[in-house]
C-alpha cells in the first residue's frame, strides 16, 4: 500500500462484492423465514366441515370447529330477525359493506336462508371469542336495551344477531361470515359452497 | 498461584478484566436503595436460566402434551414443583427489578449524555424481556396461555396490507396451534436468552465504559486525584459487591416467601385461569395479561374511537407501541440542565409523580373490566402518560432548577 489516493477500480470492486455479498444473504435467509408459514400439514386442515343441523331448534346454537376456530350456527326466530332492521341505526356497517363474508351473505340477515345464521366465532377486535347473548332485555345481563347478540368480554365489543358491530366499539367491522352452503335442508357445509366454491 | 495467573494472564486478559470491571471500576460512593436492583435484575437472570434448564428436561412442547407436562412437572418430578415455582416467581420479580431499575433511570436522570447507549441498550433489554415472558406464558398451554397469544398476536393483525400475512407466519397457522406452541418454545430457550444474554453484556460494557450515574447526577469523573481516580469513587468490588449482598439476602427472603407460601400469590402471578387446560372454543371471561404487561394492555384498549380513517383499533396497536416506543427517545425528550430529581423543579417532580401514579392506574385498570368509570380512568391515565413524554422538552427547559453540587453529597 502506498497510501496514496484512492483507487477507484478497487472502491467499485468493493462495493460491487459487498452488495451482490447482501443480496446473497437475503436469498439465504429466505428458506429460515419462509419455514415459518403454515405448513402444507395446516393447511389441508383447513378441509371443509359438514355439519348436521336437524336437531337445531329455533332459537338455539351449536359451535363446531373449522381451521381450528370457532363456527357458530343459529337458528334465529322470527323475532330475533325482527331486531335486525330496527337495528340498523345503531351498527356501524348496517349493509356489510366493509366487512368479511360471500357475496351470497351480503344481505339484511347475513345469510343464505334467513334464518340459519353461520359466523366464524372469533372478534374481529384481536381475536377472543364473544359470548352469545341470545335473548333480548335485562336477562342477557347486558342490560334492558339488549336486543340479543353477541358480547365479546376481552374488550367490550358488541354485535347483533347478524354479526354486526355496534357503533363506538373496539371491533373495526362486522363478525366474519365463512364460505358455506346446504347440502341439503338439514346439512350444512362450512368451508366452501357447493357450487360457488371457497368465494 | 501467581505463576498460574501470569501464565493465564499472558493468554487471557483476566487480571486486566477482573480489574477493570471490578476491582477497579470506581463508582460513586453515593449510591442508595435504587441501585440495588441492576444486579439484582441479573441474579433473577441467571436463576431463570438454571431453573430453566432443568424445566426443559421434563416439559413437552406439543399441545397434546404440554399441560399434562406442566402437572407432571408439578406432581411427579421430584423437587419440579420447586422449579417451577422459582420459575414462575422469577418472571414476576424479574419484572419488578426491571420496573425499579427503570424508575431509579427516570430519577436521577441516568439516561442522560452520555449515557444515551446504556439506556437504548438497557430498553431493548426490556423489550427481550417482554417478548421471553410473552413466549414462556404460552408454553403451559393453559387457557389463558391460549387466548393471551391469540389476542397478542392478532395484534399484527392490525397493520394494514401486510397484518395477516404477518400474524399467520408468527403462529405458523390459521390460529394459535401446536406449531405455534414448538417455535414459542424455540424462542423462548434458544434464540431470546442468547439476544438477552449479549444485550446484558453490552449494556455492562456501555456503562463501565462511561461509569455509573449517582443520586446527584453529577459526573465523579470531573474530580480525580494525581493517580486519576475520581475523589469520589469506591472500587466496584469489595464495597458495592459486599452491599449487593445485602440487597441479594433481602431479595431471596421476600422471593422463597412467595415460592414457599404464596406462588400464585392470588393469581397475580399465575392466573386462575391457566389451570384449566386450552380450549379453542371457549374463551375465558377475561382475557388479562399477567400484571406486567398490564399497563401496556390498558392502553391498548383504552382506544376505542376512530380518527378518521384510521380504525379504532389500529390506533389502539399504535399507541401501545409508541408507550413502550416513546421511553427509547428520553435522553433527546429531556432538555434539564442537571440531571437528578434532586436539583429539578416542581414541574419535573410533578411530571414524574404523575407518570408513576398513572402507570400503577393503568396496570391496575388492565386487570379489570374496560367499562364504565374503568375505562373513562384509562383514558384519563393514558393521556397523562403520553403528556408525559411529548411535553418533556417543555416543562425540562422551563422549570426552574437548583445549582448542582460540584461533589457528590
Amino acid at each position: 500500500m502506498s497510501g496514496q489516493g484512492i483507487d477507484p477500480t478497487r472502491r467499485r470492486l468493493l462495493a460491487v462484492t459487498t452488495g451482490l455479498g447482501l443480496v446473497g444473504a437475503g436469498f439465504a435467509a429466505a428458506p429460515f423465514v419462509l419455514s415459518m408459514m403454515p405448513s402444507a400439514r395446516a393447511r389441508a386442515r383447513g378441509a371443509p366441515v359438514a355439519v348436521d343441523i336437524s336437531k337445531l331448534e329455533p332459537g338455539q346454537m351449536l359451535i363446531v370447529e373449522w381451521r381450528g376456530k370457532p363456527v357458530w350456527i343459529v337458528n334465529r326466530t322470527a323475532e330475533m330477525l325482527a331486531s335486525l332492521a330496527q337495528l340498523d341505526e345503531a351498527v356501524a356497517d348496517p349493509r356489510s359493506e366493509d366487512s368479511i363474508q360471500p357475496v351470497y351473505a351480503i344481505n339484511e340477515a347475513r345469510s343464505i336462508k334467513p334464518e340459519i345464521l353461520v359466523l366464524v366465532g372469533i372478534c374481529t377486535h384481536l381475536g377472543c371469542s364473544p359470548l352469545a347473548k341470545l335473548v333480548s332485555g335485562a336477562a342477557s345481563g347486558l342490560g334492558r336495551e339488549w336486543r340479543g347478540g353477541f358480547f365479546c368480554p376481552c374488550h367490550g365489543s358488541k354485535f347483533d344477531l347478524a354479526g354486526r358491530v355496534y357503533k363506538n366499539v373496539p371491533a373495526p367491522t362486522n363478525l366474519v361470515v365463512p364460505p358455506y352452503g346446504f347440502l341439503s335442508d338439514t346439512r350444512i357445509i362450512i368451508g366452501e359452497h357447493p357450487e360457488k366454491g371457497i368465494a | 498461584m501467581e505463576k498460574l495467573l501470569t501464565w493465564i494472564d499472558a493468554r487471557f486478559p483476566l487480571t486486566k478484566v477482573w480489574n477493570e470491571h471490578l476491582a477497579k471500576y470506581y463508582a460513586p460512593k453515593n449510591f442508595n436503595f435504587w441501585y440495588y436492583f441492576g444486579s439484582l435484575a441479573l441474579l433473577v437472570l441467571v436463576m431463570q436460566i438454571v431453573t430453566g434448564i432443568f424445566l426443559a428436561m421434563h416439559y413437552k412442547p406439543d399441545t397434546e402434551r404440554a399441560f399434562a407436562s406442566v402437572e407432571y412437572i408439578m406432581r411427579d418430578v421430584p423437587w419440579g414443583w420447586l422449579l417451577r415455582y422459582m420459575h414462575s416467581t422469577g418472571a414476576s420479580l424479574f419484572f419488578v427489578a426491571i420496573y425499579l431499575h427503570m424508575f431509579r433511570a427516570l430519577l436521577y436522570g441516568s439516561y442522560r449524555a452520555p449515557r444515551e447507549l446504556v439506556w437504548l441498550l438497557g430498553m431493548v433489554l426490556f423489550v427481550a424481556l417482554m417478548a421471553e415472558s410473552f413466549t414462556g406464558y404460552l408454553l403451559p398451554w393453559g387457557n389463558m396461555s391460549y387466548w393471551g397469544a391469540q389476542v397478542i398476536i392478532s395484534l399484527f393483525g392490525a397493520i394494514p396490507l401486510i397484518g395477516d400475512g404477518l400474524a399467520e407466519w408468527i403462529r405458523g397457522d390459521f390460529v394459535v396451534s401446536d406449531a405455534t406452541l414448538n417455535r414459542f418454545y424455540s424462542f423462548h430457550i434458544v434464540a431470546i436468552p442468547l439476544v438477552i444474554i449479549g444485550l446484558v453484556y453490552m449494556h455492562i460494557v456501555a456503562l463501565h465504559r462511561v461509569g455509573s450515574n449517582n443520586p446527584d447526577g453529577i459526573e465523579i469523573k470531573k474530580n480525580k486525584d494525581k493517580d486519576g481516580v475520581p475523589l469520589d469513587g469506591i472500587p466496584f468490588h469489595p464495597y458495592y459487591s459486599v452491599k449487593d449482598m445485602v440487597g441479594v439476602t433481602v431479595f431471596l427472603m421476600i422471593f422463597s416467601a412467595i415460592v414457599f407460601f404464596a406462588p400464585e400469590l392470588g393469581g397475580w402471578f399465575l392466573e386462575h385461569d391457566n389451570f384449566v387446560p386450552a380450549n379453542i372454543l371457549q374463551t375465558p371471561p377475561e382475557i388479562v395479561p399477567l400484571w406486567y404487561l398490564t399497563p401496556f394492555y390498558s392502553i391498548l384498549r383504552a382506544v376505542t374511537i376512530d380518527i378518521g380513517p384510521v380504525p379504532a383499533k389500529l390506533l389502539g396497536v399504535l399507541s401501545m407501541g409508541s408507550a413502550i416506543g416513546l421511553f427509547f427517545f428520553l435522553p433527546w425528550l429531556d432538555r434539564s440542565p442537571v440531571r437528578s430529581i434532586r436539583y429539578r423543579g416542581w414541574m419535573y417532580k410533578t411530571a414524574l409523580s404523575l407518570f408513576a401514579i398513572s402507570f400503577v392506574m393503568l396496570g391496575y385498570l388492565g386487570t379489570q373490566r374496560p367499562e364504565g368509570p374503568n375505562l373513562i380512568l384509562a383514558q384519563i391515565a393514558f393521556v397523562i402518560y403520553f403528556a408525559f413524554f411529548l411535553l418533556m422538552p417543555w416543562y425540562t427547559k422551563y422549570d426552574k432548577t437548583k445549582p448542582e453540587p460540584d461533589r457528590v453529597t
